[in-house]
């Protein structure tokens, strides 16, 4: 089977694979091909049919599906291929992409790739969540896709385990479907998605989040007919003794995203083991030259304005590659203190950086630091960090003293 | 008075399924009633998926007897039948003087049971073999396989379907009567069958089966094994089951970690008894007690690891205080039912002894009549072919003979449109979600159907008919819709 050769692959159409594709184009790479498994370009976004996308990048606040149209009609009249109804089954390190639709199987061997996967939700089996295993346990994803895109209803009666987004938002959408939802709750003594989406989601529709609970039984043995909800201690352990009953039929969990890196493992990808996603140089390029990666199979993102705006930059920087034009990265960057993790993980020292990062847990009145060689490079302070929300900061290469590792840390009062 | 049948087989477990088959060579008509909605539901999927030796068992016990011929005989049946599994070997794992005393016993009842090749061996074997596995010694067992229960069962099912035996789900038996003419009259759950012989292989109701039937001495005492499913990226660190010493009081093999065809390794499975035969749960004191335990001799068992829990339920004779293992219950009583043929307790190493039980089930009809063999017998059963396993080419050449294979369904573990069509209007096809599960693996891998779920239901509803309201997960009541959102 002979290769076509391709300037630049793009592995999925959603907004990070729409959004690079768009902007490689208009910095003048012609010869580009996203690779979409679903029948339309935008990914998770088709699904997600609340507004509040949008505000950060064109400042209205749009639907999933009319923020992804933004970015495929632009792609469209940019005359970029797109495939859609087509799965890459496979990608090695020399940058050869296998995919697969009905007209067969074809082979592409591209001088860049870009991974723009996204990522997938943590399950049940994951938590290991003791109990029976009936019908009626979705997680929110799946959830959203039955009533948002198929059109059918998962149940009457609703308890929400984890405070992600998603898990917000289904609360709110099964509401407003007639579904009595009891309770969101969250093992963390803090919430894990986004504030405007407790106070949008829950508090307008009187659902009450219950921090430092989970669900510690799931209960039927055809439909789920109860969950036994404990409280946990600081440990995250559950308190015996005082867990209680909660009668519903439907069971939503919105426990966790994970970066979908499966074919960046087969090309040979390094990964992060805290974000599951690559390590990344400033230019997003993954430890194997040629592969980039943005949005969230990279790291998962609270706003996809941002992972619009992480792609457009890594969009400059394959451009960059295809050029010759990038300086190798040779700076760790360590994590320390509260701080979770960075994204990238390693840099040039060439250039300034924007250092994406966020907190292990909620932070108040704290500075965030970045030193080198037990010097101070700079500062920035906060009057709070929470883990839902990611922070930026921008490191000038002037304030580099040498090509030593790099730490970030906080320092609270 | 007429009948409808000649045999009715009560339970579509791998051993219903097996004499099923085997009853099928002959020109009799066969059906079996099967109270759940699809074959191969409890006790014979829920389990680690071995084929086993069999030297755990007493020698001259019919458990020692079936299991050491069914590994024997194996590949003939999985020829015919295309089921898929791997003669791997076994390492039980032992530590200290006491465990290689045990050992030793172990390896001259295996002996006597008449399995060749069973070694003591040192560290050293162990680092060829499994080296990432704990344990100073071991024993070594060259003819132990892994297998895919599904498959097994589901291949002897669909053979059996196809050379005339007829399938009845959702068909529970209530009753038995024995008329006066010697014809049973069966009431099930989906009307009342007529039939001159009964093969008892209920499983779990067996001993409630048996007392329909008039034979009133048997209780089975449910004993719960629970397991944890690991993530296939452990795939190269256990190339093989290895098990610890067993201490067969608990009335099981103890916590062993088993890898699977696909690449995932199982852990489990505990020994609880338990009171209700239906109670699948998984509980947080055993699954903590699973971790503790195989972390003796495995060390990845770990959370970010884990992607599914399950149990399955032992039918045993053996109550939690009398322990151990009680033999294969399989008898034809001329006292109380002459043409029928109980089998009862038929727990591990069963899914091992299915098709020799299945031999020994027609020798006890031929005591009664001679069986005709049916001419028109046709033993072979093909699987379907799987995308995921073939090369580029061979991936090309699918697609342009089928495109169904250009659509990949399942992300996890790239099943396509093609094979799950496959699973759901093929032989004895599915009708519930977790159907299509096991025949094709769609929904196994780690996202469990995370992507593919809401494309199955919809596959499932509009190639079977069956309305959102109507759709089950897997068993009955398990609906999955309440209806429409508009």
């Amino acid at each position: 089977m002979t290769p076509i050769n391709k300037q630049v692959v793009i592995i999925g159409g959603g907004p990070a694979g729409l959004a690079a594709a768009a902007s490689l184009k208009k910095s003048g790479v012609s010869d580009i091909l996203i690779i979409e498994r679903e029948h339309q370009p935008g990914g998770i976004l088709r699904q997600c049919i609340h507004d509040g996308f949008g505000l950060t990048r064109f400042g209205e606040t749009l639907s999933g599906p009319e923020y992804a149209q933004r970015f495929a009609d632009l792609v469209s009249k940019l005359d970029i291929g797109v495939l859609t109804d087509t799965t890459v089954t496979g990608l090695s390190g020399d940058r050869t992409v296998t995919a697969v639709s009905r007209d067969g199987l074809i082979q592409y061997k591209a001088d860049a790739v870009i991974l723009a996967m996204g990522c997938r939700e943590r399950t049940r089996g994951a938590l290991s969540i003791p109990g029976e295993r009936p019908s009626g346990v979705f997680t929110a994803g799946v959830a959203q896709a039955y009533i948002n895109l198929k059109n059918k209803m998962i149940g009457r009666r609703a308890i929400i385990l984890g405070s992600g987004d998603i898990g917000m938002i289904m609360a709110r959408r099964l509401t407003l479907e007639g579904a009595k939802v009891d309770a969101v709750f969250e093992i963390q003594p803090y919430p894990s998605g986004l504030p405007r989406n407790i106070e949008q989601c829950l508090n307008d529709y009187g659902i009450p989040l219950y921090l430092s609970h989970t669900v510690t039984k799931i209960i039927g043995k055809n439909r789920l007919e109860a969950v036994e909800v404990s409280r946990v201690d600081e440990h995250l352990r559950p308190v015996s003794g005082i867990e209680k009953i909660y009668p519903c039929d439907t069971l939503i969990l919105s426990v966790g995203l994970i970066p979908e890196n499966e074919l960046s493992l087969m090309a040979g990808v390094r990964l992060d083991t805290r974000t599951k996603g690559a390590v990344v140089d400033e230019n997003c390029q993954t430890s194997v030259p040629g592969i980039f990666a943005a949005g969230n199979v990279l790291h998962v993102h609270d706003l996809v304005d941002f992972v619009s705006l992480e792609a457009e930059h890594m969009a400059a920087c394959v451009t960059g590659f295809l050029n010759g034009k990038l300086s190798p990265a040779k700076i760790n960057i360590e994590a320390g203190g509260d701080i979770g993790y960075t994204v990238p993980q390693v840099i040039s020292g060439t250039r300034d950086v924007n250092i994406s990062f966020r907190p292990k847990k909620p932070l108040k009145n704290c500075r965030v630091e970045i030193w080198q060689e037990n010097s101070r490079l700079i500062s920035k302070k906060y009057a709070k960090l929470i883990p839902a929300e990611m922070e930026h900061m921008t490191l000038p290469a002037s304030k580099l003293l040498s090509d030593s590792d790099i730490k970030v840390v906080t320092v609270c009062e | 008075m007429p009948y409808k049948y000649d045999v009715l087989i009560i339970g579509a477990g791998v051993i219903g399924c097996s004499v099923a088959r085997e009853l099928s060579k002959y020109r009799l008509s066969v059906c079996v009633a099967e109270k759940g909605p699809d074959v191969c539901m409890e006790t014979s999927n829920r389990n680690s998926a071995v084929l086993h030796a069999g030297y755990n068992n007493k020698t001259g016990s019919l458990m020692a007897k079936f299991c050491t011929e069914g590994n024997r005989t194996f590949d003939q049946i999985a020829k015919e039948l295309d089921i898929p599994y791997k003669r791997t070997g076994k390492l039980v794992v032992g530590f200290n003087d006491d465990d290689l005393a045990a050992l030793r016993r172990l390896k001259e009842q295996g002996e006597k049971n008449g399995i060749s090749g069973i070694q003591i061996v040192g560290r050293d074997f162990i680092d060829k073999k499994a080296p990432l596995v704990k344990g100073n010694f071991a024993m070594w067992s060259p003819t132990t396989a892994i297998l895919s229960p599904f498959q097994f069962t589901f291949g002897m099912a669909e053979n059996a379907a196809k050379n005339g035996v007829e399938f009845l789900f959702d068909s529970g038996v209530t009753g038995i009567r024995l008329n006066p003419d010697g014809i049973y009259s069966v009431s099930t759950a989906s009307g009342l069958i007529s039939c001159r012989w009964i093969i008892n292989c209920a499983g779990l109701n067996s001993d409630i089966i048996s007392s329909m039937l008039g034979i009133d001495e048997y209780t089975i005492h449910p004993c719960r094994g629970e397991y944890y499913i690991l993530d296939k990226k452990l795939k190269d660190t256990l190339p093989l089951p290895v098990y610890p010493v067993p201490n067969y009081k608990t009335g099981g093999l103890g916590i062993h970690l088993t890898p699977t065809l696909d690449g995932n390794i199982m852990v489990g499975p505990s020994t609880e008894y338990i009171t209700d035969r239906e109670d699948y749960s998984s509980t947080r004191s055993i699954m903590d007690m699973l971790i503790k335990d195989g972390s003796r001799i495995y060390p990845y068992l770990k959370q970010e690891n884990f992607i599914r829990n399950f149990s399955g339920i032992r039918p045993k004779l053996t109550s939690k205080e009398e322990g151990g293992f009680h033999d294969f219950v399989i008898e034809r009583r001329d006292d109380t039912a002459p043409h029928a043929i109980n089998l009862v307790g038929i727990e591990s190493p069963g899914l091992t002894s299915a098709v020799p039980i299945s031999h020994e089930v027609v020798r006890l009809i031929e005591e009664k009549e001679k069986l005709k063999p049916d001419p028109d017998f046709d033993p072979i059963r093909k699987r379907f072919p799987s995308f995921r396993d073939k090369t580029a080419e061979e991936q090309a050449e699918l697609i342009r003979k089928d495109p169904d294979y250009g659509e990949i369904i399942c992300r996890c573990e790239n099943i396509t449109k093609a094979e799950i069509l496959s699973a759901i209007n093929g032989p004895l096809g599915a009708n519930t979600v977790t159907g299509v599960k096991y025949r094709c693996r769609a929904m196994m891998g780690r996202c469990q159907g995370g992507y593919c779920q809401t494309r199955i239901t919809e596959l499932l509803m509009r190639e079977k008919w069956i309305a959102p309201e109507e759709l089950i997960y897997e068993r009955n009541g398990s609906y999955i819709f309440t209806g429409e959102v508009r």
